[in-house]
């Protein structure tokens, strides 16, 4: 510690005895703390500029905004019923084929991308691949893949795969590099082959992780499927984005209530297979 | 330990067969799951854009490549704009979800009530993507960064509001006993012995969040909420495929900056 920090606590050790304790504060370099305060002020100060906001447009748009939270009181599930059943019916589908082609795909990526069971070449070619579907938003892949596929879920069942690989890649990978080292060089011991060692040495020991990452990626890509909907790609979010422009909130409400709906179903299920497979 | 005898020998198998039929059994219902899934996406599917795929790829692809790096400066301040709204964003969603995390916590909620609803409030954000409330704001308060910084805001609160009561409900109990035994009042109990404990989760949190946020503040612009999004959009509609592929590599690099600043910071606090 240097000399200006012991001399702060002393001052503070004194101030105590006087009766006047203060808590340590979080960050320890003097320094450094105010450098970041007077930094965050000048941040603010320089939003304050360069956001200019229309607060007349803003006034005007309260009413909207108090018939949509209205709206939440008065769902109407039945009007369009036939165009939301369809849309959950397309996203739920989406969600399922693509969660599973895309954990199908993460699983070698994600082997290759371990650094401690794969050789350096193939670990920076699934690093690669990792970063570059980690970066990009479902929703920038979709318009891609829409311009190469046409509209239409097959568009959505692509983005979606895309992503998931890159999400669980990583984590596999994570997981795989943490393993325990002993099980690895036991099961090699008994003169195993490549793919015993991985199903005896390496699956046993990431599987309870892959089974509850794979039920959160199910999790978030039905929650992206309503996203991608609006470029084309398919899914609830098509009626969503309808429902919106055709200021009908008493549907959006609905289709929002819906996807809320099932991930809170989700979240719970989830739970109660990860207590189950543990 | 489960065996098979073969030539009077015993051999080791990983499961009794109840077991492996059973795992068999899942997996046969999986598959056909799968199936019936693969096909109801199949019908909705007009598989002949899908022959000359490799050909639009191509042309995309060669139409992308060079990137029209002419562009790059006036691209500045839209990319400025995004950091601010993935920045002012996480702010106003932090400022909001702090005190929900506080009600949601088992140990730290005044009223089961409070706690329910605030739990409520916690997974309607979560569930709810960025870009959604995005269009649905713009269609209220109108186009612009505002709409965009609060539609990171309502995402925000969900996720850090959900990571930090997780957090709270960790904590030790006993710095709370020791604190409540000096005759502290609620407010103080909070300030002097939960607050400590969670500070660091706190911010490698706000961190971790402020990181994604970036990333989704590049998109809100193809629905009017300000940013780059908006020179991507205007670029997507012209079909100026070499523009879109400038916006991509700015993002790209952004997005790089971000995760490299957040893993130092959350390295440095926890």
């Amino acid at each position: 510690m240097s000399a200006s920090n012991a001399q702060v606590d002393l001052a503070r050790v004194a101030a105590a005895k006087g009766g006047n304790w203060r808590p340590l504060p979080l960050i320890s370099n003097r320094n450094l703390r105010w450098g970041l305060n007077l930094a965050v002020l000048i941040y603010i100060v320089l939003v304050y500029y360069s956001v200019d906001i229309n607060w007349a447009r803003v006034a005007q748009g309260m009413d909207r905004a108090i018939n949509f939270v209205s709206s939440f009181f008065t769902p109407d599930f039945v009007t369009r019923g036939g165009e939301i059943a369809v849309g959950l019916r397309e996203s739920l589908t989406m969600t399922f084929v693509a969660t599973v082609i895309g954990i199908a795909l993460a699983i070698p990526v994600g082997l290759g991308a371990a650094r401690n069971i794969a050789p350096r070449p193939v670990y920076f070619f699934c690093r690669t691949i990792i970063a570059l579907s980690r970066t990009f938003q479902e929703i920038i892949i979709a318009i891609l893949f829409v311009a190469m596929f046409g509209f239409g879920p097959l568009a959505g069942v692509f983005t979606l795969a895309f992503a998931t690989i890159g999400f669980m890649a990583k984590l596999l990978a994570e997981d795989i590099e943490d393993a325990q080292n002993e099980p690895l060089e036991a099961i090699r011991a008994t003169g195993a082959g490549w793919l015993q060692w991985i199903n005896y040495a390496v699956q046993p020991q990431v599987m309870p992780r892959l089974i509850g990452l794979s039920l959160y990626r199910l999790d978030i890509n039905f929650r992206e499927s309503a996203v991608i909907g609006i470029v084309g790609a398919g899914g609830i979010g098509a009626t969503l984005n309808t429902s919106i422009n055709r200021y009908d909130y008493d549907t959006s409400a609905a289709v929002l209530l819906t996807i809320i709906g099932i991930v809170l179903m989700s979240e719970y299920l989830s739970g109660y297979v990860r207590k189950w497979t543990a | 330990m489960p065996t098979t005898t073969e030539n009077n020998q015993p051999i080791w198998m990983r499961r009794t067969p109840a077991r492996q039929y059973a795992i068999w059994f899942m997996w046969f219902l999986g598959v056909m799951l799968f199936l019936l899934c693969f096909k109801v996406v199949s019908d909705n599917t007009i598989w002949e854009f899908l022959t000359d795929a490799h050909v639009q790829a191509a042309s995309l692809i060669g139409r992308m490549v060079p990137p029209d790096w002419s562009i790059t400066g006036s691209l500045m301040l839209p990319l400025w704009d995004t950091i601010n709204i993935a920045t002012v964003g996480t702010a106003l969603g932090v400022f909001i979800a702090f005190p929900l995390a506080f009600l949601a916590a088992r140990n730290t909620t005044p009223h089961p009530a409070l706690r329910a609803f605030a739990l409520s409030v916690i997974v309607s954000s979560r569930s709810i993507n960025a870009l959604i409330w995005a269009i649905l704001l713009v269609t209220m308060i109108g186009p612009g960064l505002l709409a965009g910084m609060i539609a990171i805001a309502l995402r925000s609160i969900g996720f850090v509001g959900k990571l930090l009561y997780e957090a709270i409900e960790e904590i030790q109990p006993t710095p709370v006993e020791a604190i409540t035994s000096t005759g502290a009042g609620r407010m103080q109990v909070l300030a002097f012995s939960v607050l400590p404990q969670i500070m660091p989760a706190f911010a490698g949190i706000t961190v971790y969040r402020w990181d994604i946020n970036i990333r989704e503040s590049t998109t809100l612009g193809l629905v009017g909420a300000g940013g780059i999004g908006l020179q991507m959009n205007a670029a997507i509609n012209n079909l100026a495929w070499a523009q879109v592929a400038t916006v991509f590599v700015l993002i790209f690099g952004t997005v790089i900056v971000s995760e490299w600043v957040s893993a130092k910071v959350r390295h440095a606090v926890i």
